[in-house]
This record gives C-alpha cells, sequence and structure tokens, in this order.
C-alpha cells in the first residue's frame, strides 16, 4: 500500500512515514478504516426505519376474511363486495355465459394460467380452473384490472364479460384478458364455500 | 457570479454587512448589474415567470394547509369546507388549482424556449440537466396535490400513477404496496401524499437557486445564439430585464386571472366533486390538461410494461438532448431544417395531448401510436441527423449586429450607463 499522503498523524519522528515506498500499514490505519467502514454500515442501516415505515402497517395486514351470503342471488346478477380495500366481483353466471367461457380454446388465450390462488401457480386457464370449486356457476374475483388497477365494468366489451374504461382492457365470461393492455387474468382470491349459500374471501 | 462586481457599499451600515456577509452583494451582482444580452425577446420572460408562480403556489398552498385535512374521512368535505365557509377560501382554492396549470403552461413554452434556441449546447449542459430535474419534482408534485381532494379523479390518477410502479419485474408489486402503505390506495397513502405534496416545492425552490447560478455562470443564450462579444452586445439586468419580464408578467397574470375568476373550474375535471369511491371507477378517466401527451404515449403501447417504460422515457429523453443534437449553430432562426421539425414536434406534441384526452378506442390508437412514434423519431433520429445534413445560414458577426441590421461599428456610443462587466471577464 502507498499513500500520498498521511491518513494519521504522525506521534513521533520514528513512526513510519507513509509516502515511505517500504510503508507497511500500522494498527491505526487499520482502526481508521474499520470505523469508517462501520460508521458507514450503521448509517445505511438506519435508514432501513425510514423506508419500512412506508410499508403497510399492523392495522392494515391485520384484515379478516369476510362471508358472503349469497342465496339470495339469481342466474345473471352479480354483487361486488370490500375485501382488504378491494372490490371483489361475485358474479351467479348464466349457462350461456359458462358454456361461452368453456368453448374458448387455451390458445385463444393472451394469459394461459389460471391466477387461481386455490390452485397451485401454473394451472391452465379453463373454466373449470376459473370458477369457484364444484360451484360453476359462481365466479369469484378481485374487481381490479391487472393493467393498472381500475375497476371494470361488468357484462360489457366484446366478450359480455368485463371491459376496463380507463385503457380498454377486455376481459371474457370466465374474467380471463382477451385483449387490450392488462398482462393477466382478473385474480381470483383463496375462497372457500362454508355451506351452499355462503361465500368465505381470504 | 466570479469576475469583478460592480457592487459599491454606500452607507456604513452596507460596509459593515458586506464585510460580514455580502448578501447584497450577491443580490446586486446577479439582479441588478449582471449582464444580459440586449436582444432577449419575450420568450426570455418565462423563467421569470416560473419564479414568480413558484412563490404564488408556496403562498397559496401554505394557507391552504392551514385548512385541509389529510385524512380520508374527511379530506373531501374539508376542501369543501375550503370553498364555503374559509374567508377567501374559494379565492385561495381557485388561485392554487389553476395556478399548477399556469405553472405548467409557463414551464413548457420555457423548454419550447429552450429547443428553439439551443439553450442546452455547450456550455449551458447542466443548466438544461437541471431544468429537467426542475420538471420531474414538478410532474411529482403536482400530480401528489392533485390527489389531496380526495375525488373521484384524484383517487383513481393515485391509483393508475402508482401502478405504473407495478410492472417493474420482479419488485413491481412490492414497490407498490410500499407507495401505498396497504393493499390499495388509501388513508395511508393520502397522508404521505400530503406530506411530500408539501415538501417538493422547497425542494424545487432549491434546485432553482442552482439553475439560476448556472446561467449565471455561462450567461444567457439569446435569438442569435451568438454569444456576447463586446460592452455594446449587453445590458444590465436591471432595469431592462426586470421591467421587460414584468410587462411580461403582467399580460400572463391576465390570463390566469380570466381563469381563476371567470372559468375556475374550466381546465379541472366535474368527477373531481364526486368524492372518491374504491369501488367504482369513472367511465372515462383522463389526467389533467399537462400530462395528456404523456398519458397518450403511456396508451400508445399495448403492453403494460411497454407503455410505462415509453412513458419514463418520453422524459427521461430530455436530459439526453444535449448530446443527441449534432448541430454546433444554438439557434433555430440560422437552422432552415431545424426549424421546421421544431414546429412539426410542437404539433405532434399537441396532437398527442389531444390523443391523450380522447377515449383509447378505433383511429385514436392508431392516431396516437403514430404520434407516439414520431416523438421519439424526433429525438433519436432527426436530431442527430440533422446536424450533419443540414447547411446552416451565415450568423452574424455579433449580437449588436443583429440587432442593427449592419456591422458593429465600435466607436458609437457604448450601452446605457450602467452596463456592466463584459462577459469575456467572468468566469
Amino acid at each position: 500500500m502507498s499513500y500520498t499522503y498521511p491518513t494519521t498523524v504522525p506521534e513521533s519522528a520514528s513512526d513510519p512515514d507513509p509516502s515511505d515506498p517500504h510503508y507497511q500499514p500500522s494498527r491505526r490505519d487499520f482502526f481508521v478504516i474499520a470505523t469508517g467502514a462501520f460508521a458507514a454500515v450503521g448509517a445505511v442501516a438506519f435508514v432501513w426505519p425510514f423506508v419500512d415505515q412506508m410499508n403497510p402497517d399492523a392495522s392494515a395486514l391485520a384484515l379478516a376474511s369476510i362471508e358472503v351470503d349469497v342465496s339470495a342471488m339469481e342466474p345473471g346478477q352479480s354483487i361486488t363486495v370490500v375485501w382488504r380495500g378491494k372490490p371483489v366481483f361475485i358474479r351467479y353466471r348464466t349457462d350461456e355465459e359458462i358454456a361461452a367461457a368453456k368453448d374458448t380454446q387455451l390458445s385463444e388465450l393472451k394469459d394461459p394460467v389460471a391466477r387461481n390462488d386455490n390452485l397451485e401457480a401454473g394451472a391452465p386457464a379453463t373454466d373449470e380452473n376459473r370458477a369457484a370449486a364444484g360451484h360453476e356457476a359462481f365466479l369469484v374475483m378481485v374487481g381490479i384490472c391487472t393493467h393498472l388497477g381500475c375497476v371494470p365494468l361488468g357484462e360489457a366489451g366484446d366478450y359480455n364479460g368485463w371491459f376496463c374504461p380507463c385503457h380498454g382492457s377486455v376481459y371474457d365470461t370466465a374474467g380471463r384478458i382477451r385483449h387490450g393492455p392488462a398482462p393477466e387474468n382478473l385474480l381470483v382470491p383463496p375462497l372457500t364455500f362454508a355451506d351452499d349459500t355462503t361465500i368465505k374471501i381470504g | 457570479m466570479q469576475g469583478t462586481s460592480e457592487y459599491t457599499p454606500r452607507t456604513g451600515i452596507e460596509r459593515w454587512i458586506d464585510k460580514r456577509m455580502p448578501l447584497p452583494r450577491l443580490m446586486y451582482d446577479s439582479f441588478v448589474s449582471y449582464p444580459i444580452p440586449r436582444n432577449l425577446n419575450y420568450a426570455y420572460a418565462f423563467g421569470g415567470i416560473l419564479s414568480v408562480m413558484l412563490i404564488s403556489q408556496i403562498l397559496t398552498g401554505v394557507v391552504l394547509a392551514m385548512h385541509y385535512a389529510a385524512n380520508s374521512e374527511i379530506a373531501f368535505t374539508s376542501v369543501e369546507h375550503i370553498m364555503r365557509d374559509v374567508n377567501y377560501g374559494w379565492l385561495l382554492r381557485y388561485l392554487h388549482m389553476n395556478g399548477s396549470s399556469m405553472f405548467f403552461l409557463a414551464v413548457y413554452v420555457h423548454i419550447f424556449r429552450g429547443l428553439y434556441y439551443g439553450s442546452y449546447k455547450s456550455p449551458r449542459e447542466i443548466q438544461w440537466l437541471l431544468g429537467v430535474v426542475l420538471f420531474l419534482l414538478m410532474m411529482a408534485t403536482a400530480f401528489m396535490g392533485y390527489v389531496l381532494p380526495w375525488g373521484q379523479m384524484s383517487f383513481w390518477a393515485a391509483t393508475v400513477i402508482t401502478n405504473l410502479f407495478s410492472a417493474i419485474p420482479l419488485v413491481g408489486d412490492a414497490i407498490r404496496t410500499w407507495l401505498w402503505g396497504g393493499f390499495s390506495v388509501g388513508d395511508p397513502t393520502l397522508n404521505r401524499f400530503f406530506s411530500l405534496h408539501y415538501l417538493l416545492p422547497f425542494m424545487i425552490a432549491g434546485v432553482v437557486i442552482l439553475h439560476v447560478w448556472a446561467f449565471h455562470v455561462t450567461g444567457q443564450t439569446n435569438p442569435t445564439g451568438v454569444e456576447p462579444k463586446s460592452r455594446r452586445d449587453v445590458v444590465p439586468f436591471t432595469p431592462h430585464a426586470t421591467m421587460k419580464d414584468a410587462v411580461a408578467l403582467v399580460a400572463f397574470f391576465l390570463v390566469f386571472a380570466w381563469f381563476v375568476f371567470y372559468m375556475p373550474n374550466y381546465l379541472g375535471h366535474p368527477d373531481n366533486y364526486v368524492e372518491a369511491n374504491p369501488l367504482v371507477t369513472p367511465p372515462h378517466i383522463v389526467p389533467e390538461w399537462y400530462f395528456l401527451p404523456f398519458y397518450a404515449i403511456l396508451r400508445a403501447i399495448p403492453s403494460k410494461l411497454g407503455g410505462v417504460i415509453a412513458l419514463g422515457l418520453s422524459v427521461v429523453v430530455l436530459f439526453l438532448v444535449p448530446w443527441l443534437d449534432t448541430s454546433k449553430v444554438l439557434s433555430a432562426a440560422y437552422r432552415p431544417l431545424y426549424r421546421i421539425f421544431f414546429w412539426v414536434f410542437v404539433v405532434v406534441c399537441i396532437g398527442l395531448g389531444y390523443i391523450g384526452a380522447m377515449p383509447p378506442e378505433g383511429g385514436y390508437i392508431i392516431a396516437g401510436q403514430l404520434l407516439t412514434a414520431y416523438y421519439f423519431i424526433h429525438f433519436f433520429i432527426i436530431l442527430p441527423l440533422l446536424g450533419f445534413i443540414e447547411t446552416p445560414k451565415p450568423r452574424p458577426a455579433s449580437i449588436t449586429e443583429a440587432v442593427l441590421g449592419r456591422p458593429d461599428e465600435p466607436g458609437e456610443p457604448a450601452t446605457p450607463a450602467g452596463a456592466t462587466a463584459m462577459p469575456e471577464r467572468r468566469g
């Protein structure tokens, strides 16, 4: 190591001169560098509380699941409920809508993955994998366009499914993206049927 | 601010201060004796107008904050409270909300002025870069301010813009949640936006000081693009620039006042007088007019990540302009081809603004894509190429020659008394 100027003040004339080509780093050089490095790491570590305070707080994380009574719903009706501050669509689909969704080949889909939190990650986006398990007439989805987060309009668009008014994404009767800028199908949240007419979301 | 100072303290107090903290000297040298080219036109008045608009926005904003509540339960009501109950609240709010539009109007004229007269060229690159930083800070401030009234447009603008970050691969969703402080736009989002909306204007003021400092080192450009060469090419800042800026400011304030008093909501959107509802997106959401061209670019790309990249690039490309333009000639007045392409570019930007306001369907999509393509072609192909194929017109030997229309004769009387340090004597 060679220095062009001393990093520490020599205490006496007998101290090594850092500009000497044969100079060996001293114990004091080690302390100076170690202290500086420790201070730098400490300063960086102290940034974290200032960053992390912006993440969801304990009250936001403590959101419970919800139960929805669907006994009053008739085929062709939809309701929107709020789960974790987001709209969730529950649609009691008509036979024509189910048939249209089933007739669609996977190769026609922009996103061939089910996006269903109740299934494993790579499950194909068939109508069975999109509809509520055991209740294929019920379609339950987070009502947030996967493009930039607007709420799509129901029974609209070229496939009579959902249409996002913000940037023109079109979803079919199984909530699958068919065209427009959205990259993914509408998300199916974790759900179970508590009984035949009660859906538990979350 | 280097070189010879023209400041002479006249009283004992001035001398006492000057020895200890020469702020009066700095102000005198920067805004009184500072030499400016004698041929500056009204396009050069917008820097001064922008400074006044910044002060105006800070003043009205500070008093609005005395009555506003950054809580999603009562934010909307508190804005109506300002409009109906607070003394002159309607005036202060209309000044602030139309003030942001006037601020952007002025900054766009200022930026296009810079593009026309080559204000970004050597040695003024840093000044230009600082200007683009200011523009970005302005955009962030305006966006967060728009969220505060917590109307439908506020809420959905916040949702769409924060969702842009979710397009980033891998960490996008985590960044979006971090920005929100929850799983959707909500009370934590509103609170932090208010905090930052109050902070950023002061950061803008800080960068404005650097921006002004930079042009006091290099000197201003001028419509000829020829640097001042003698005392006859310059006049002192005060009274010449001060008075000309004041005249421009009065005209500008006429337009401002017309909006504030006669059509205060013309530039806004009626949906923002409906309280935010997370379950219903308004059928047609558009940003404020000053973001429309960028919104059109976002929508032109039929892919989420692609659209976000194009949007980012459309602003970031301004940082590259000093190096994309290969011509050494500053002023478009002497660049016959660039001058045409400049005005085509202005029309394309206005066209993008129009497309941004239209629904994303049919011919509007195709027109938006063509205009977006041209926007980038202008910067990445036309600007670099023009420097090589264009033959500039002969430029005048000096500013004075351009002003008088004949060669400058050194025997003529110099500029009025008070004309100051010659530019070549400054750093």
